[in-house]
């Protein structure tokens, strides 16, 4: 019989879908379940995220952010994945999964672009038929994913309705999920949705925090005193706080998009400013007005642009277990250039938030804390928005 | 009104309104409009002349931002209600002011109803709202909140899907109320020609757990789909079709396509 009321992270979470997905579902939920269970998932799964993927991630010190927070910083490495962001863990997994339940078809909604590059990616690689969903405006954003998706074979779908980013790209794609759940297999790119996705994308993403807490027991001799990710949906998030959820001594840090600054109404934080509500299936924190309807949410960074966050993340910050900040696209903007002057390394504008409340904090910190930060993505895809942005010979 | 109701029965409208029509040998035409398009005034009046045109029910659909379950037709209509400022309140209002002659199912989805709080189920049913169906609350989801909705004053309408199996039809059977809508294909509401190939295999085993009435919807739009449909079913559902009418054509174009509709579900009896 259905499961559909179990699968909740508190009161968070659950399956808010139209009858017609309940059944694919539960066969999603039970094909997981399948997979999880089988040596020849868990060996196929791993030999692609080494061999293909490029993992583990290293772990890399940092010796300049570090002497200017004034604690030891260390990077999980995200960036260096094939395809640059930690979304392709996700999708090589759900895309084996879907190929092990007959499914040759994969839909996906993508913002920044980096999801979708990263499912077109691993559907070439299997040679799945690969149809991406991504909203007009971020489109224009983040030109080059368009071409890269376009270049390895997948379908990109503009989409027009409502903001034209993530959360109508997102609508769309289950839209489409509807009327093709028989064939096709939605990979959604975030740990949101109805279940099992965030709890799915959640054990999916999170080898990048076993990997991590054994890197730093090996490379610093313990556990970090912090550790800090940026929170779009919430999946690098989730993916690196999983292994240190049970370690009480670790503080867990999540980094939402303040946009143009809480009071203004322009920004994406769902933790910090929204109330819970229902959107794309789950029950979580949401940007909404008075009346129910979903606020349109505003992020300098494509993948944090969402009005809504993952169910355990709202389920972490009531509990108290993981706290959630922000910071604004201005402060983003000195993240970005901060980690590239500090440590060459150009990071993503999702994850320059989480460099931006890092040296925010700079002082802050006793000296011997050791600080973990999710390097979710590297900046390539952001430069050409950056450079428009900043006059870099004027402030040289 | 025309039907004085004298009748002491408890029996709740819309229970009584379908069994009615099945008494009668008649197909339930029921009529969808989103609340408040193409405007205010358009929108009463589409409540007050629809059931004279041919709508047994009336299902009100509250505008909402991300409606998931709709194709572009009621996403813009939903659009164009919200920039006319129209939410769950002014739907409720305009529904109160219309006092149509026909059952109304409010159509929501589930955020807005939360949002407006535990007492929404009780303002809604004194706006003369008879019934209730959510899009994105299957059954099992939310036991507490189904039971909220199923224990007000409104009946609790339940959907089955093409996709739903068997043991599980049986179970939105028991739950629901009024009549089970089923879905009549996969995907999202719209404009369709023709009729799905596995509707009456799914009728039929619909029939064989259920005792409620059973209204098919989601891409009807024509008399030829409403009397192949109505052949099989209790009645249909017109949502897509009758909103793109009333967007291009106004009101009149709407009352018209339901004349058509109901002269077509006439001619399939018994
Ligand atoms: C590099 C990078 N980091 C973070 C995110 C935000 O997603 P999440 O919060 O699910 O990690 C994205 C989304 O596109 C991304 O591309």
């Amino acid at each position: 019989m259905t499961q559909v009321a179990t699968d909740r992270f508190g009161a968070f979470g659950g399956r808010y879908v139209p009858e017609t997905l309940v059944p694919a579902l539960d066969a999603l939920e039970i094909a997981l379940a399948e997979a999880v269970a089988d040596p020849a998932f868990e060996r196929e799964l791993t030999y692609l995220l080494e061999t293909y993927v490029g993992r583990p991630s290293p772990l890399s010190d940092a010796p300049a952010l570090s002497a200017r927070i004034g604690a030891s910083v260390w990077l999980k490495r995200e960036d260096l994945n094939h395809t640059g962001a930690h979304k392709i863990n996700n999708a090589l997994a759900q895309a084996l999964l879907a190929k092990r339940m007959g499914k040759r078809r994969i839909i996906a909604e993508t913002g920044a672009g980096q999801h979708g590059v990263a499912t077109a990616t691993v559907c070439a690689r299997l040679g799945l038929e690969c149809v991406v969903y991504m909203g007009e405006e971020d489109m224009r954003r983040q030109e080059l994913n368009v071409f890269r998706m376009r270049l390895m074979g997948a379908t990109v779908v503009p989409v027009t309705a409502g903001t034209r980013t993530l959360k109508d790209a997102t609508s769309e794609a289950i839209r489409d999920w509807v009327a093709t759940c028989e064939d096709s297999h939605y990979i959604i790119g975030s740990v949101v949705g109805p279940a099992p996705y965030p709890r799915m994308v959640r054990d999916f993403q999170a080898i990048i925090g076993r990997e991590a807490r054994a890197q730093m027991l090996q490379r610093a001799g313990r556990l970090p005193n912090v550790v800090v990710a940026c929170v779009g949906g919430g999946s690098n998030a989730m993916g690196i706080f999983h292994a240190f959820v049970g370690d009480p001594s670790v503080r867990l840090v999540g980094v939402e998009a303040a946009g143009e600054g809480l009071e203004s109404g322009r920004h994406s934080a769902s933790l910090s400013k929204g109330v819970p509500g229902v959107l794309h299936g789950t029950l979580s924190y949401l940007l909404q007005d008075a009346d129910g309807q979903v606020h349109p949410a505003h992020s300098i960074s494509a993948g944090l642009d969402y009005p809504g966050v993952g169910p355990e993340h709202s389920f972490l910050r009531d509990s108290g277990r993981a706290e959630y900040v922000s910071v604004t696209d201005g402060a983003a903007l000195h993240g970005f250039q901060l980690l590239s002057r500090l440590e060459g390394i150009i990071p993503a504008l999702e994850t320059s938030h989480a460099v931006a409340w890092l040296a925010e904090q700079a002082g802050r910190f006793p000296a011997d804390d050791a600080i973990l930060l999710c390097v979710s993505g590297r900046g390539d895809k952001d430069v050409g928005q950056v450079s428009t942005m900043l006059d870099l010979e004027g402030k040289a | 009104m025309g039907s004085a109701s004298a009748t002491i029965s408890s029996e709740p409208v819309l229970t009584e309104r379908l069994r009615t029509l099945r008494a009668a040998g008649r197909r339930a035409l029921v009529c969808y409009v989103t609340a408040g398009h193409p405007d205010a005034d358009a929108s009463l009046r589409l409540l007050r002349e629809l059931p004279e045109a041919g709508a047994d029910v009336l299902e009100v659909g509250v505008p909402f931002s991300d409606p998931l379950a709709d194709g572009p037709i009621i996403q813009g209509s939903s659009q164009e209600a919200l920039a006319q400022g129209v939410t769950l309140g002014r739907s409720l209002d305009l529904i109160a002011e219309a006092k149509s002659s026909a059952p109304v199912v409010l159509f929501s989805y589930l955020n807005p109803l939360i949002a407006a709080g535990p007492e929404v189920l009780q303002r809604a049913h004194a706006a003369g709202v008879s019934g209730v169906l959510v899009t994105d609350l299957p059954v099992g989801a939310d036991p507490a909140r189904e039971a909220w909705l199923g224990s007000g004053p409104l009946e609790f309408v339940r959907l089955v899907a093409p996709t739903t199996p068997a043991e599980r039809m049986a179970e939105i059977a028991r739950h629901g109320r009024g009549f089970v809508y089923l879905i009549s294909r996969l995907g999202v509401t719209g404009v369709h020609q023709g009729v799905a190939a596995t509707l009456p295999e799914t009728i039929t085993r619909l029939r064989g757990v259920c005792e409620l009435p059973i209204c098919v919807g989601f891409g009807i739009s024509s008399p030829a789909q409403a009397r192949e449909v109505g052949a099989l079913a209790d009645g249909i559902v017109v949502g897509s079709a009758l909103v793109q009418a009333a967007g291009v054509g106004g009101v009149d174009a709407a009352l018209a396509l339901v004349r058509g509709l109901r002269a077509a579900l006439d001619e399939v009896a018994g």
